[in-house]
């Protein structure tokens, strides 16, 4: 049996930053877990730029936005273990992992942060109907196909969903010589953010058909078109709409679902509504000494996001190891009407800091205004020129403020137009 | 060389009539018009072994499914697969189908089904707390069960190959002649010569008859569509559970999987042609509106698949097995559908006696029926997966996160007698890729892999055989 303070599960962004956090914080031993064959997680097949504007203040690539914390974590000589899959978590934080080399690794964690990240929800997810051909895969495959191994999965391509990774496989794919016909959405807005509808599909002159779903894939061996129409506000499909598209592939990019299975196998409460963990503001769940941050707690846009909430979760991690972090009466957070959901979902009131709220809205506004209430009364209200479901918002709650609260209040976030 | 039998088809009836065949001193080849086996029929239909009470008495498919159930547990322990004898409920809803109850308990007890018992609605709701409050009643049969029809298929093919038979995929018989002693059965490009003929070939089992000049089959594809739902909610129910049956087939059912998934469906309609497997909108609604009159608390958003199967229905709605009348060494195995998976090992039997016979062949004592179980890494405690790693270190890295399977089980089907040739059939034997991220993650690793055993390009790599290649060419 191996023994370490901090055992991080995942090596991609959140997983590198909350263990560098956590070394600075003073924990010298510390292991990273990752499945893949080097740290760096999704970021090393994002090629494209636009990572690191707000964290670093420059416009990187996936890999060279990764490559930073690599470096880091080499400087830093925290330990990790790439190749390896962890298998499971025990109710005293021990962690059950395997790999080529060590075999089956039992390793007892005094804390334990989770940063698995999320997959990409599947065609099945969808009942899309249909034949079951080749030609069919998610966005994130494609990329891995086209950006890692360096090969084509298809020459004339129809996107279904207009989340980020979609939009930039349009760009990607058109760039490589295929012809992206089109880029569908279900919603009668898109869930990507605002720069990457301009940049990637605009720019290129790929149509964006907002409330418009596919319907039918056809071809038995290999896709050979698919049947689009246009949806109504429930949804469903307008008949007299339909209409066939030849292409060879459909790429979805239909959502993110955070990868919480050894979350839930070892009991943790998860938010419907993230499909993550329900955290305190340091990221710790309810289960003492467990902690998770960046996509497997909820879908973020952004990755400096991710590091900034990572840093949090190491922090938290480290203080906790260090007999720092105590029990503490808390508050709850809630959102209201289109605030689809608040992380984290509760405060310490012995929180000694301000609190960063992160939540998503789900549909768009302009000139709206974010207002926040303590127990039904406004604490803080502030006007924002636009809001839209791909773009995470923020307030701050003060720790003025927090040393006003009570046990068992509640903060809940509205908008109101 | 000339072949003993050549059998046409590797669907379950087709693997386990090689399987029966190879206990003789017989020399078979087992071919196929795909790229791997169970591609029809056999790799999409509700995976129920059935007790065998709806089945007419004196009929072969009531005769055989009784006969193939019994032998189940023993066959799927020979051939190491899982069966899981969890039982069946058919469900009324109303006096009337009470009646109907009644009459299906009295022909079950006609057709020799053991343990066969009418509950009332506090026992049905005991045994099953999920089932529709408005059930009055139920059958219950259990000897029924559930095991995975590809598995099955797959596992009487490997025992079949180890045991001597040759598997031929890719093989699309489209011309068949006989010159007094021997067949020569081709596909256009190789040929094989074969003193016996068994036809196998599902739905398609018309159209190779008519190959010799026999055109006394007709068969109907009689398509049935099914969701598949997470394992999340695979214990909604602990027994397969069947409505009324109709005139089309044995009616909805929501079942769980022998894999630990919850299976929804099937519906019943004739199509036109024999290669349409597609699913529709309208139908899966129409599946979960059904489901849900047995278990109200279904619902679609632990869906994770959805497919549809052919069965290979006749008009005369019984099986035909035994020799065409055109030519006694062609022996047909035509109409095999429901409970044509349940009847299997007892088919396999029945075509292997008659051949057998009729060359005078004599069983061999070398004959291994036990096929060696394949390394479920899921399944084993931490103890055995030191010692395998220890062994092999490809069973220490996990490709197929959902699912929990390793490398070495993956080259392991590759390697595999009949192994796995394309991304499917990588999936089919050891479940990558059939979790719920549906091969998002570990997709692209399984092409790697296939593509280093198999030697060949990752582009060359299929997800079904055919012209179903997952890449193109190199990027600039």
């Amino acid at each position: 049996m191996l023994n370490y303070d901090i055992v991080v599960i995942g090596g991609g962004p959140a997983g590198m930053a909350a263990a560098l956090k956590a070394r600075e914080c003073g924990i010298e031993s510390i292991l990273i877990l990752e499945r893949a064959e080097t740290l760096g997680g999704i970021l090393e097949q994002c090629i494209h730029t636009g990572f690191g504007l707000q964290y670093f203040g420059e416009e990187l690539s996936g890999p060279e936005y990764a490559d930073r914390f690599i470096k880091q974590v080499n400087e830093q000589k925290i330990e990790y273990k790439t190749d390896t899959m962890a298998l499971e978590i025990t109710g005293d934080n021990k962690v059950y992992a395997v790999n080529k080399t060590d075999g089956l690794l039992e390793i007892q964690a005094k804390a334990i942060i989770l940063a698995m990240g999320c997959r990409e929800r599947p065609r099945g997810a969808l009942n899309i109907p249909g034949t079951r051909g080749s030609g069919v895969m998610s966005a994130g495959t494609a990329q891995k196909y086209v950006n890692i191994d360096g090969y084509m999965p298809g020459k004339k391509v129809v996107i279904l969903g207009s989340g980020d990774i979609g939009l930039i496989m349009a760009r990607r794919m058109t760039l490589e010589g295929a012809k992206v016909e089109c880029v569908c959405e279900l919603m009668p807005y898109s869930s990507g953010l605002t720069r990457n509808i301009v940049q990637c599909l605009d720019d290129f002159g790929i149509p964006l058909y907002l409330s418009c779903t596919v319907i039918d894939i056809h071809g038995k061996d290999r896709v050979t078109g698919v049947t689009i129409a246009n949806v109504d506000e429930n949804r469903k499909p307008i008949p007299g709409t339909e209409r066939f598209i030849e292409c060879d592939t459909l790429l979805l990019s239909v959502g993110l679902i955070p990868e919480n299975e050894l979350t839930r196998a070892v009991g943790i409460d998860l938010d419907r509504v993230t499909s993550g963990a329900v955290v305190d503001e340091y990221r710790e769940t309810n289960h003492k000494g467990v902690f998770a941050c960046g996509n497997v707690l909820h879908v973020h846009d952004l990755v400096d996001f991710v590091t900034y909430e990572s840093q949090t979760a190491g922090e938290g991690a480290a203080m906790y190891v260090l007999g720092k972090k105590t029990d503490s009466d808390q508050v709850t957070t809630k959102g209201v009407g289109a605030v689809r959901y608040i992380v984290p979902q509760k405060i310490n009131l012995n929180n000694e800091g301000d609190v960063k709220l992160y939540f998503r809205v789900g549909n768009t506004f302009k000139n709206a205004t974010v207002k926040v209430k303590y127990n039904g009364e406004e604490i803080i209200s502030r006007k924002r020129p636009r809001l839209a479901p791909g773009e995470m918002e923020n307030v701050v709650i003060t720790n003025k403020m927090l040393q006003t609260f009570s046990k068992d209040g509640v903060i809940e976030i509205s908008v109101e137009v | 060389m000339c072949y003993d039998v050549a059998v046409i088809g590797a669907g379950v009836t087709g693997a386990f009539a090689a399987r029966e065949l190879s206990r003789y001193n017989l020399k078979v080849a087992l071919i196929e018009k795909c790229n791997d086996l169970a591609m029809g029929t056999s790799k999409a239909n509700s995976a129920i072994v059935h007790s065998g009470f709806d089945a007419v008495p004196g009929t072969l498919k009531a005769i055989l499914n009784v006969k193939g159930t019994a032998m189940m547990p023993e066959t799927c322990k020979e051939l190491n697969v899982p069966f899981k004898p969890i039982g069946s409920l058919l469900l009324a809803f109303s006096d009337e189908e009470m009646k109907t109850v009644k009459e299906l308990y009295d022909r079950g007890v006609t057709n020799g089904v053991h343990g066969l018992e009418i509950i009332d609605s506090a026992k049905l709701h005991e045994m099953e707390p999920n089932v529709n409050p408005d059930a009055v009643g139920a059958l219950w049969a259990p000897t029924a069960g559930i095991v995975c029809p590809y598995e099955l298929t797959i596992a009487a093919a490997e025992n079949a190959v180890v045991n001597g038979a040759e598997f031929m995929r890719n093989f699309a018989v489209s011309k068949i002649d006989y010159d007094g002693s021997v067949f020569t059965v081709s596909d256009g490009n190789r040929e094989i010569k074969a003193k016996y003929i068994v036809n196998a070939a599902g739905v398609y089992c018309d159209e190779i008859a008519a190959l010799i000049g026999d055109n006394s089959l007709h068969t109907i594809a009689r398509k049935g569509e099914y969701m598949l739902c997470d394992k999340t909610v695979g214990n909604l129910v602990s027994h397969v559970l069947f409505q009324c049956p109709t005139i089309m087939g044995k009616g909805t059912l929501v079942t769980p999987t022998v894999d630990g998934n919850l299976l929804l469906g099937p519906t019943a309609i004739d199509i036109e042609g024999k290669e349409d497997v597609d699913t529709n909108a309208d139908t899966l609604a129409l599946i979960l509106e059904k489901a849900q009159k047995s278990v109200p608390c279904v619902t679609t958003r632990e869906v994770i698949t959805s497919f549809a199967g052919l069965r290979a229905h006749l008009e005369c709605d019984d099986f035909i097995i035994g020799k065409s009348g055109k030519n006694d060494k062609f022996i047909n195995a035509a109409g095999i559908e429901s409970p044509g998976l349940s009847s299997a090992p007892a088919v396999g039997i029945m075509i292997a006696e008659i051949i057998a016979e009729d060359a005078g062949a004599e069983k061999r004592a070398d004959f291994n029926p036990v096929r060696e179980a394949p390394v479920r890494f899921r399944h084993m405690t931490n103890e055995e997966r030191k010692a395998i790693i220890a062994k092999n270190p490809a069973y220490g890295r996990i490709v197929c996160r959902c699912e929990t399977i390793t490398e070495g089980e993956i080259i392991d089907a590759i390697k595999a007698p009949a192994g796995a040739r394309d991304v499917d059939g990588v999936k089919r034997r050891t479940r990558a890729g059939m979790g719920r991220c549906q091969g998002g993650f570990c997709g692209s690793k399984v092409v790697e892999l296939l593509a280093e055993e198999l030697g060949v390009e990752i582009n060359e790599i299929t997800k079904c055989g055919g012209n179903s290649k997952i890449l193109y060419e190199r990027t600039k």
